[in-house]
């Protein structure tokens, strides 16, 4: 897991389905994106949520084309960001 | 007379036409019974006094758009406020005493070319301490699904319309971030003083599902 992505660094949210507090949306997972603004770091909410030791991460809002999330988008050159955590991310 | 509707009977109804709400003789939940657990204990044991409890429901239950239609109005006065509040929100709000709290401060400001629109898909996160408690609609389960995925239909159903030229920007409150739209300011406005531009900032202006009202 790399520390920083850029902005403008091409990403793309892991496609997985742990159970848990989680909060990556289940319709961005899979989906690639463009780091907008690098936030942070922030406790991992994962951990948080359950009152355990949590460790700080960094967290990216990440733009997303609505064409590329839904497929049928009435816009597809419209926009979408969401902020999500480090360990989510990977290179796309 | 309003709410006059033959094909069913008033008995039951308040005087306005509505029905009344029933009683809640039912047992308490979990989650009540926990809530004034924790809140007797932390009297009892001197950790907080009722008056301490009830002056911070009425704290926050003061807040309200207000808040927010006043950081509007001043980034529309003061373009180098405007820059600080779209560089660091949560510290230009607070040069205004708002303080944001451990949330931090986005604002996204509406051009010519981009409509910016806020949901939470994930629960009901709302910049509180600016525009007060969300409206109920915000966290339905109907705004959340929908706003990610066809924003120009529910913009429509809220009576906005945006050229197609406009892109839609939707934000998704997903972890530690709040978010406030800073709405166009409205053709001649030029003579108008903060207070004046502030009256004309409506709440869901600073959500993106309205626009600023024009000056009468």
């Amino acid at each position: 897991m790399p520390d920083t992505f850029a902005p403008g660094t091409r990403v793309t949210v892991r496609s997985a389905f742990p159970p848990g507090h989680i909060r990556t949306p289940a319709y961005l997972r899979g989906a690639t994106g463009e780091v907008e603004r690098v936030l942070g770091p922030f406790g991992n909410p994962e951990r948080l949520a359950y009152n355990l030791p949590a460790e700080k991460l960094p967290l990216y809002r990440v733009r997303f084309r609505l064409g590329d999330l839904f497929d049928g988008a009435d816009r597809p050159d419209d926009t979408l960001e969401a902020e999500i955590f480090a360990h989510w991310l990977e290179p796309a | 007379m309003p709410h006059d509707h033959p094909e069913h009977s008033h008995e039951g109804m308040s005087p306005s036409g509505h029905p009344y709400r029933a009683d809640q003789d039912g047992p308490l939940t979990r989650s009540q019974v926990m809530e004034i657990a924790i809140r007797e204990l932390l009297i009892e044991k001197g950790v907080l006094t009722a008056d301490q409890i009830a002056s911070q429901i009425d704290a926050m239950d003061a807040r309200n758009p207000a808040n927010g239609a006043q950081v509007v109005a001043r980034a529309w006065a003061d373009p180098a406020f405007r820059d600080r509040l779209l560089t660091d929100g949560s510290a230009a709000c607070g040069e205004m005493g708002f303080d944001v709290g451990p949330m931090k401060l986005i604002a996204v400001e509406n051009t010519d070319a981009l409509h910016n629109i806020i949901v939470c898909t994930l629960c009901s996160c709302y910049p509180r301490n600016l525009l007060g408690l969300p409206p109920d609609w915000y966290k339905s389960r109907a705004y959340r699904s929908r706003t990610v995925r066809e924003p120009r239909k529910v913009l429509a159903e809220f009576g906005v319309t945006l050229p197609d030229d406009v892109e839609v920007r939707v934000h998704d409150s997903t972890a530690d971030m709040r978010y406030l739209v800073v709405p166009r300011r409205p053709d001649g406005t030029e003579d108008l003083d903060e207070a004046g531009l502030a009256a004309l900032v409506t709440r869901d202006s600073m959500i993106g599902t309205g626009i600023a009202k024009t000056p009468e």
